[in-house]
Protein backbone atom coordinates (compact mmCIF):
# COMPACT_ATOMS: atom_id res chain seq x y z
CA UNK A 1 0.00 0.00 0.00
CA UNK A 2 1.42 3.27 -1.04
CA UNK A 3 0.47 5.59 1.84
CA UNK A 4 1.45 9.08 1.31
CA UNK A 5 -0.03 11.09 4.60
CA UNK A 6 1.91 9.57 7.97
CA UNK A 7 1.95 9.97 11.97
CA UNK A 8 3.84 13.04 12.92
CA UNK A 9 7.33 12.15 14.30
CA UNK A 10 5.93 13.44 18.04
CA UNK A 11 2.88 10.67 17.61
CA UNK A 12 5.57 7.84 16.66
CA UNK A 13 7.85 8.96 20.00
CA UNK A 14 4.44 8.86 22.13
CA UNK A 15 3.08 5.67 20.37
CA UNK A 16 6.61 4.28 21.24
CA UNK A 17 6.68 4.89 24.89
CA UNK A 18 3.36 3.93 24.99
CA UNK A 19 1.74 7.10 25.69
CA UNK A 20 -1.38 7.23 24.11
CA UNK A 21 -4.92 6.20 25.30
CA UNK A 22 -7.10 3.56 23.78
CA UNK A 23 -8.65 5.58 21.58
CA UNK A 24 -5.76 6.49 19.80
CA UNK A 25 -3.44 3.40 20.46
CA UNK A 26 -5.87 1.76 18.13
CA UNK A 27 -6.00 4.62 15.41
CA UNK A 28 -2.39 4.68 15.46
CA UNK A 29 -1.80 0.50 15.36
CA UNK A 30 -4.09 0.57 12.36
CA UNK A 31 -2.10 3.32 10.46
CA UNK A 32 1.15 1.50 11.57
CA UNK A 33 -0.10 -1.87 10.40
CA UNK A 34 -0.86 -0.32 6.99
CA UNK A 35 2.09 1.39 6.43
CA UNK A 36 5.77 0.32 6.21
CA UNK A 37 7.22 3.77 6.67
CA UNK A 38 5.43 4.20 9.98
CA UNK A 39 6.28 0.56 10.96
CA UNK A 40 10.22 1.25 10.32
CA UNK A 41 9.57 4.53 12.14
CA UNK A 42 8.13 2.99 15.18
CA UNK A 43 10.98 0.29 15.27
CA UNK A 44 13.57 3.07 14.91
CA UNK A 45 12.10 5.17 18.13
CA UNK A 46 11.74 1.58 20.00
CA UNK A 47 15.23 1.15 19.61
CA UNK A 48 15.89 4.21 21.28
CA UNK A 49 13.64 3.12 24.06
CA UNK A 50 15.44 -0.04 24.69
CA UNK A 51 18.59 2.05 24.58
CA UNK A 52 17.48 4.23 27.07
CA UNK A 53 15.97 0.70 28.95
CA UNK A 54 19.90 -0.31 28.65
CA UNK A 55 21.37 2.85 30.40
CA UNK A 56 18.28 3.22 33.05
CA UNK A 57 18.76 3.02 36.88
CA UNK A 58 18.70 -0.75 38.25
CA UNK A 59 16.52 -1.31 41.42
CA UNK A 60 17.59 -4.42 43.14
CA UNK A 61 15.46 -7.38 42.43
CA UNK A 62 13.69 -9.28 46.04
CA UNK A 63 16.57 -12.14 46.59
CA UNK A 64 14.02 -14.94 44.97
CA UNK A 65 13.20 -13.04 42.36
CA UNK A 66 14.25 -15.63 40.21
CA UNK A 67 13.45 -18.61 41.99
CA UNK A 68 9.69 -17.46 42.52
CA UNK A 69 9.68 -17.17 38.37
CA UNK A 70 11.87 -20.39 38.10
CA UNK A 71 9.37 -22.19 39.37
CA UNK A 72 6.54 -20.90 37.13
CA UNK A 73 8.02 -21.60 33.96
CA UNK A 74 8.50 -25.29 35.47
CA UNK A 75 4.90 -25.01 35.56
CA UNK A 76 4.15 -23.85 32.24
CA UNK A 77 2.67 -26.67 29.87
CA UNK A 78 4.94 -25.55 26.61
CA UNK A 79 2.28 -24.25 24.32
CA UNK A 80 3.31 -23.64 20.85
CA UNK A 81 3.40 -20.10 19.45
CA UNK A 82 0.11 -18.77 17.55
CA UNK A 83 0.47 -15.63 15.49
CA UNK A 84 -2.61 -14.72 13.82
CA UNK A 85 -2.73 -13.46 10.71
CA UNK A 86 -2.05 -10.14 9.86
CA UNK A 87 -5.57 -9.26 8.35
CA UNK A 88 -6.26 -9.05 4.32
CA UNK A 89 -8.02 -6.60 2.80
CA UNK A 90 -8.77 -2.85 3.89
CA UNK A 91 -9.42 -3.42 7.65
CA UNK A 92 -6.47 -3.64 9.84
CA UNK A 93 -5.84 -6.20 12.61
CA UNK A 94 -6.62 -4.09 15.11
CA UNK A 95 -9.35 -2.34 14.01
CA UNK A 96 -10.66 -5.93 12.86
CA UNK A 97 -10.98 -7.19 16.32
CA UNK A 98 -13.40 -4.63 17.24
CA UNK A 99 -15.40 -4.45 13.43
CA UNK A 100 -14.69 -7.87 12.01
CA UNK A 101 -13.40 -8.34 8.85
CA UNK A 102 -15.76 -6.73 6.63
CA UNK A 103 -16.78 -2.90 6.23
CA UNK A 104 -19.85 -3.68 4.58
CA UNK A 105 -21.39 -5.71 8.38
CA UNK A 106 -20.72 -2.32 10.19
CA UNK A 107 -23.87 -1.35 11.84
CA UNK A 108 -23.79 1.78 10.40
CA UNK A 109 -26.47 4.90 11.66
CA UNK A 110 -27.36 7.64 9.39
CA UNK A 111 -27.05 11.13 11.02
CA UNK A 112 -27.66 13.49 8.27
CA UNK A 113 -28.49 12.18 4.66
CA UNK A 114 -25.19 11.11 2.68
CA UNK A 115 -23.05 10.57 6.32
CA UNK A 116 -23.40 7.54 8.75
CA UNK A 117 -21.77 7.07 12.11
CA UNK A 118 -20.45 3.99 13.42
CA UNK A 119 -19.68 4.59 17.51
CA UNK A 120 -16.47 2.05 18.74
CA UNK A 121 -17.16 1.26 22.50
CA UNK A 122 -14.02 2.12 24.26
CA UNK A 123 -13.56 2.41 28.26
CA UNK A 124 -11.51 5.67 27.34
CA UNK A 125 -12.99 9.15 28.94
CA UNK A 126 -11.48 11.59 27.15
CA UNK A 127 -11.35 10.11 23.67
CA UNK A 128 -13.65 8.88 21.34
CA UNK A 129 -12.91 6.48 18.70
CA UNK A 130 -15.70 5.99 15.56
CA UNK A 131 -16.50 5.53 11.87
CA UNK A 132 -17.75 7.90 9.68
CA UNK A 133 -19.34 7.05 5.88
CA UNK A 134 -19.56 9.87 4.07
CA UNK A 135 -21.06 10.23 0.32
CA UNK A 136 -19.25 11.04 -2.74
CA UNK A 137 -18.87 14.98 -2.92
CA UNK A 138 -20.20 15.50 0.31
CA UNK A 139 -18.70 18.42 2.36
CA UNK A 140 -17.81 17.69 6.35
CA UNK A 141 -18.56 20.64 8.22
CA UNK A 142 -15.84 23.12 8.33
CA UNK A 143 -14.20 22.14 12.11
CA UNK A 144 -11.52 23.09 14.51
CA UNK A 145 -10.35 21.00 16.92
CA UNK A 146 -10.13 21.24 20.84
CA UNK A 147 -7.70 18.71 21.22
CA UNK A 148 -5.79 16.37 18.78
CA UNK A 149 -7.73 14.51 16.08
CA UNK A 150 -6.47 11.70 13.84
CA UNK A 151 -8.51 10.36 11.31
CA UNK A 152 -7.50 7.04 8.85
CA UNK A 153 -9.05 6.55 5.85
CA UNK A 154 -10.05 3.18 4.80
CA UNK A 155 -11.77 3.10 1.64
CA UNK A 156 -12.40 6.09 -0.74
CA UNK A 157 -10.60 9.36 -0.49
CA UNK A 158 -11.21 13.03 0.66
CA UNK A 159 -9.59 16.47 -0.04
CA UNK A 160 -8.65 19.19 2.37
CA UNK A 161 -6.23 21.95 2.57
CA UNK A 162 -3.67 19.01 3.40
CA UNK A 163 -4.21 17.06 0.13
CA UNK A 164 -5.65 14.67 -0.78
CA UNK A 165 -6.14 11.34 2.04
CA UNK A 166 -6.90 7.98 0.27
CA UNK A 167 -6.99 4.57 1.85
CA UNK A 168 -3.90 4.08 4.63
CA UNK A 169 -3.42 7.31 4.69
CA UNK A 170 -3.85 9.34 8.32
CA UNK A 171 -4.39 12.86 8.91
CA UNK A 172 -2.85 13.65 12.34
CA UNK A 173 -3.43 16.96 13.25
CA UNK A 174 -3.53 18.94 16.57
CA UNK A 175 -5.48 21.80 17.61
CA UNK A 176 -4.58 24.61 15.94
CA UNK A 177 -5.72 23.27 13.16
CA UNK A 178 -8.75 24.22 11.23
CA UNK A 179 -10.02 22.11 7.61
CA UNK A 180 -13.24 21.02 5.89
CA UNK A 181 -12.74 17.78 4.04
CA UNK A 182 -14.59 16.93 0.93
CA UNK A 183 -14.84 13.39 -0.59
CA UNK A 184 -13.45 13.35 -3.89
CA UNK A 185 -14.05 9.46 -4.67
CA UNK A 186 -16.83 7.85 -6.54
CA UNK A 187 -17.54 5.39 -3.89
CA UNK A 188 -18.27 6.32 -0.03
CA UNK A 189 -15.33 7.59 2.20
CA UNK A 190 -14.99 5.25 4.77
CA UNK A 191 -12.42 6.42 7.88
CA UNK A 192 -11.50 6.22 11.23
CA UNK A 193 -11.38 9.37 13.50
CA UNK A 194 -10.21 9.31 17.09
CA UNK A 195 -10.62 12.89 18.86
CA UNK A 196 -9.63 13.78 22.71
CA UNK A 197 -12.34 16.68 22.85
CA UNK A 198 -15.55 17.57 21.27
CA UNK A 199 -14.53 18.86 18.13
CA UNK A 200 -15.55 22.43 17.69
CA UNK A 201 -17.82 23.39 14.72
CA UNK A 202 -17.57 26.78 13.08
CA UNK A 203 -20.84 28.76 12.10
CA UNK A 204 -24.46 28.47 13.56
CA UNK A 205 -25.44 25.50 11.25
CA UNK A 206 -22.55 23.38 11.96
CA UNK A 207 -23.31 24.16 15.98
CA UNK A 208 -26.21 22.97 15.68
CA UNK A 209 -25.56 20.09 13.90
CA UNK A 210 -22.84 18.81 16.00
CA UNK A 211 -24.76 17.21 18.71
CA UNK A 212 -26.75 15.69 16.06
CA UNK A 213 -23.62 14.47 14.61
CA UNK A 214 -22.12 13.92 17.89
CA UNK A 215 -18.14 14.49 16.73
CA UNK B 1 25.31 -24.70 24.68
CA UNK B 2 27.44 -22.21 23.22
CA UNK B 3 30.63 -21.90 23.34
CA UNK B 4 29.92 -18.33 24.38
CA UNK B 5 27.69 -19.07 27.65
CA UNK B 6 30.29 -20.50 29.68
CA UNK B 7 29.46 -19.75 33.31
CA UNK B 8 32.77 -17.38 33.49
CA UNK B 9 31.30 -14.82 31.29
CA UNK B 10 30.83 -11.54 33.32
CA UNK B 11 26.77 -10.63 33.08
CA UNK B 12 28.12 -7.72 30.55
CA UNK B 13 30.71 -8.07 27.84
CA UNK B 14 32.54 -4.21 28.24
CA UNK B 15 33.05 -4.18 24.45
CA UNK B 16 29.25 -3.19 23.20
CA UNK B 17 29.45 -5.00 20.08
CA UNK B 18 30.35 -8.25 21.42
CA UNK B 19 27.84 -7.32 24.19
CA UNK B 20 24.94 -7.16 22.39
CA UNK B 21 25.98 -10.49 19.97
CA UNK B 22 25.88 -12.20 23.41
CA UNK B 23 22.47 -10.71 24.43
CA UNK B 24 21.00 -12.25 20.93
CA UNK B 25 23.18 -15.41 21.60
CA UNK B 26 21.86 -15.89 24.78
CA UNK B 27 17.88 -15.02 23.36
CA UNK B 28 18.58 -17.54 20.78
CA UNK B 29 19.47 -20.30 23.74
CA UNK B 30 16.34 -19.73 25.29
CA UNK B 31 13.95 -20.13 22.21
CA UNK B 32 16.12 -22.62 20.46
CA UNK B 33 16.62 -24.93 23.97
CA UNK B 34 14.37 -23.36 26.03
CA UNK B 35 17.98 -22.58 28.38
CA UNK B 36 17.23 -21.62 31.84
CA UNK B 37 21.07 -20.79 32.68
CA UNK B 38 20.88 -18.24 29.53
CA UNK B 39 17.34 -17.13 30.49
CA UNK B 40 18.88 -16.38 33.92
CA UNK B 41 21.74 -13.86 32.92
CA UNK B 42 18.90 -12.01 31.36
CA UNK B 43 16.73 -11.47 34.07
CA UNK B 44 19.50 -10.64 36.21
CA UNK B 45 20.42 -8.02 33.50
CA UNK B 46 17.36 -6.57 32.69
CA UNK B 47 14.91 -7.26 35.42
CA UNK B 48 16.60 -4.87 37.54
CA UNK B 49 16.21 -2.14 34.95
CA UNK B 50 12.57 -3.32 34.10
CA UNK B 51 11.72 -2.46 37.87
CA UNK B 52 13.91 0.95 37.80
CA UNK B 53 11.53 2.10 35.18
CA UNK B 54 8.38 0.53 36.83
CA UNK B 55 9.00 2.50 40.31
CA UNK B 56 9.94 5.77 38.38
CA UNK B 57 6.58 5.70 36.17
CA UNK B 58 4.68 5.61 39.66
CA UNK B 59 4.66 1.61 40.68
CA UNK B 60 5.24 0.56 44.47
CA UNK B 61 7.97 -1.51 44.80
CA UNK B 62 5.69 -4.69 45.18
CA UNK B 63 4.07 -3.88 41.81
CA UNK B 64 7.49 -3.14 39.87
CA UNK B 65 8.42 -6.54 41.88
CA UNK B 66 5.29 -8.13 39.72
CA UNK B 67 6.00 -6.48 36.07
CA UNK B 68 9.01 -7.45 36.81
CA UNK B 69 8.18 -11.49 36.45
CA UNK B 70 4.96 -10.22 33.97
CA UNK B 71 7.89 -9.09 31.59
CA UNK B 72 10.15 -11.91 32.25
CA UNK B 73 7.86 -14.55 31.94
CA UNK B 74 6.59 -12.93 28.39
CA UNK B 75 9.93 -13.21 27.31
CA UNK B 76 9.95 -16.70 27.97
CA UNK B 77 6.65 -17.70 26.45
CA UNK B 78 7.54 -15.33 23.27
CA UNK B 79 11.25 -16.00 22.78
CA UNK B 80 10.78 -17.32 19.97
CA UNK B 81 9.44 -14.28 18.44
CA UNK B 82 12.30 -12.15 18.92
CA UNK B 83 14.07 -11.81 15.34
CA UNK B 84 17.77 -10.67 15.88
CA UNK B 85 18.00 -9.12 12.30
CA UNK B 86 14.94 -6.61 13.08
CA UNK B 87 16.56 -5.28 16.51
CA UNK B 88 18.75 -5.53 19.60
CA UNK B 89 17.40 -7.73 22.71
CA UNK B 90 17.05 -4.79 24.39
CA UNK B 91 14.64 -3.71 22.26
CA UNK B 92 12.84 -6.14 22.27
CA UNK B 93 12.85 -6.17 25.89
CA UNK B 94 11.70 -2.91 26.20
CA UNK B 95 8.66 -3.10 24.07
CA UNK B 96 7.23 -6.35 26.35
CA UNK B 97 7.73 -4.16 29.66
CA UNK B 98 6.28 -1.27 27.97
CA UNK B 99 2.75 -3.56 26.91
CA UNK B 100 2.89 -4.62 30.13
CA UNK B 101 2.80 -1.27 31.85
CA UNK B 102 0.33 -0.36 29.75
CA UNK B 103 -1.49 -3.57 30.62
CA UNK B 104 -1.02 -3.31 34.04
CA UNK B 105 -0.21 0.20 35.33
CA UNK B 106 -2.41 2.22 32.80
CA UNK B 107 -5.36 -0.47 32.57
CA UNK B 108 -5.47 -0.29 28.87
CA UNK B 109 -5.60 -3.12 26.25
CA UNK B 110 -1.88 -3.70 24.91
CA UNK B 111 -3.77 -5.18 21.79
CA UNK B 112 -3.02 -2.87 19.29
CA UNK B 113 0.59 -2.93 20.00
CA UNK B 114 0.61 -6.83 20.17
CA UNK B 115 -1.13 -6.32 16.70
CA UNK B 116 1.33 -4.56 15.10
CA UNK B 117 4.09 -6.86 16.47
CA UNK B 118 2.02 -9.78 14.55
CA UNK B 119 2.59 -7.29 11.26
CA UNK B 120 6.05 -6.57 11.96
CA UNK B 121 6.78 -10.57 12.04
CA UNK B 122 4.85 -10.77 9.12
CA UNK B 123 6.05 -8.48 7.18
CA UNK B 124 9.15 -9.04 4.59
CA UNK B 125 8.82 -6.19 3.44
CA UNK B 126 12.37 -4.51 5.38
CA UNK B 127 13.92 -1.22 4.13
CA UNK B 128 17.88 -0.94 4.10
CA UNK B 129 16.85 1.48 6.76
CA UNK B 130 15.03 -1.16 8.45
CA UNK B 131 17.70 -3.48 8.00
CA UNK B 132 20.53 -0.95 9.64
CA UNK B 133 18.66 -0.66 12.84
CA UNK B 134 17.95 -4.19 13.14
CA UNK B 135 21.75 -5.50 11.87
CA UNK B 136 23.16 -2.59 13.91
CA UNK B 137 24.45 -3.51 17.56
CA UNK B 138 22.31 -1.45 19.76
CA UNK B 139 25.56 0.91 20.67
CA UNK B 140 24.93 3.32 17.63
CA UNK B 141 21.55 4.05 19.66
CA UNK B 142 22.93 4.30 22.46
CA UNK B 143 26.05 6.92 20.83
CA UNK B 144 23.25 8.79 19.38
CA UNK B 145 21.56 9.32 22.41
CA UNK B 146 24.50 10.49 24.29
CA UNK B 147 25.35 13.37 21.31
CA UNK B 148 22.20 14.68 21.77
CA UNK B 149 21.72 18.05 23.84
CA UNK B 150 20.93 17.62 26.96
CA UNK B 151 17.74 19.38 27.32
CA UNK B 152 16.69 16.74 24.16
CA UNK B 153 18.45 13.58 26.47
CA UNK B 154 16.44 14.42 29.04
CA UNK B 155 12.68 14.57 27.49
CA UNK B 156 13.62 11.57 25.81
CA UNK B 157 14.60 9.49 28.82
CA UNK B 158 11.69 11.03 31.17
CA UNK B 159 9.13 9.06 27.82
CA UNK B 160 11.18 6.43 27.77
CA UNK B 161 12.96 5.74 30.75
CA UNK B 162 9.90 6.99 32.85
CA UNK B 163 7.11 6.54 31.07
CA UNK B 164 6.40 10.26 31.26
CA UNK B 165 3.43 11.44 28.97
CA UNK B 166 3.78 14.19 27.44
CA UNK B 167 1.66 16.53 29.15
CA UNK B 168 3.54 15.52 32.48
CA UNK B 169 7.16 16.56 31.16
CA UNK B 170 5.80 19.52 30.13
CA UNK B 171 4.14 20.02 33.81
CA UNK B 172 7.49 18.57 35.13
CA UNK B 173 10.22 20.75 33.17
CA UNK B 174 7.74 24.24 32.98
CA UNK B 175 7.77 24.30 29.13
CA UNK B 176 4.53 24.36 26.39
CA UNK B 177 3.74 21.13 25.50
CA UNK B 178 4.61 22.08 21.76
CA UNK B 179 8.03 22.63 23.12
CA UNK B 180 8.38 19.49 24.29
CA UNK B 181 6.74 17.56 21.58
CA UNK B 182 9.81 19.40 19.19
CA UNK B 183 12.48 18.28 21.24
CA UNK B 184 11.54 14.82 21.08
CA UNK B 185 11.22 15.42 17.21
CA UNK B 186 14.40 16.67 16.92
CA UNK B 187 16.00 13.82 18.80
CA UNK B 188 13.96 11.10 16.72
CA UNK B 189 15.49 13.23 13.60
CA UNK B 190 18.75 12.67 15.09
CA UNK B 191 18.40 9.08 15.30
CA UNK B 192 16.90 8.34 12.04
CA UNK B 193 19.75 10.56 10.34
CA UNK B 194 21.91 8.16 12.14
CA UNK B 195 20.36 5.50 10.82
CA UNK B 196 20.06 6.43 7.37
CA UNK B 197 23.98 7.29 7.66
CA UNK B 198 24.59 3.55 7.95
CA UNK B 199 22.17 2.03 5.37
Amino acid sequence: MTVHHHLDDASIMRYASGDFDEAFAIIVASHIAMCDECRAAVRAAEAMGGAVMEAADSSPLAADAFDRLSRMLDMEPEKPLLTPEPTAGNVPLPLSRLIGRDLDQVPWRTIVPGMQRHRIDIASSTSSLYMLKIAPGRKMPEHGHGGTEMTLILEGSYSDVFGQFAAGDIADLDEHVEHQPVVDSDIDCICLVATERPTRFKGMVSRILQPLIGI
Amino acid sequence: MLSVLRTDMPIENPDPTADQDYLKALMMEVAASRDKASFEILFDRFGPRVKGMMEKSGASSDLAEDLVQDVMLTVWRKAALYRPDKGAVSTWIYTVARNARIDRLRRLPAQPYIDVETVMVASEDDSPEAEAIGSQQGDLVRNALDKLPSEQRQVVKMAFAEYKPHSEIARDLDLPIGTVKSRLRLAYRKLREELEDLA
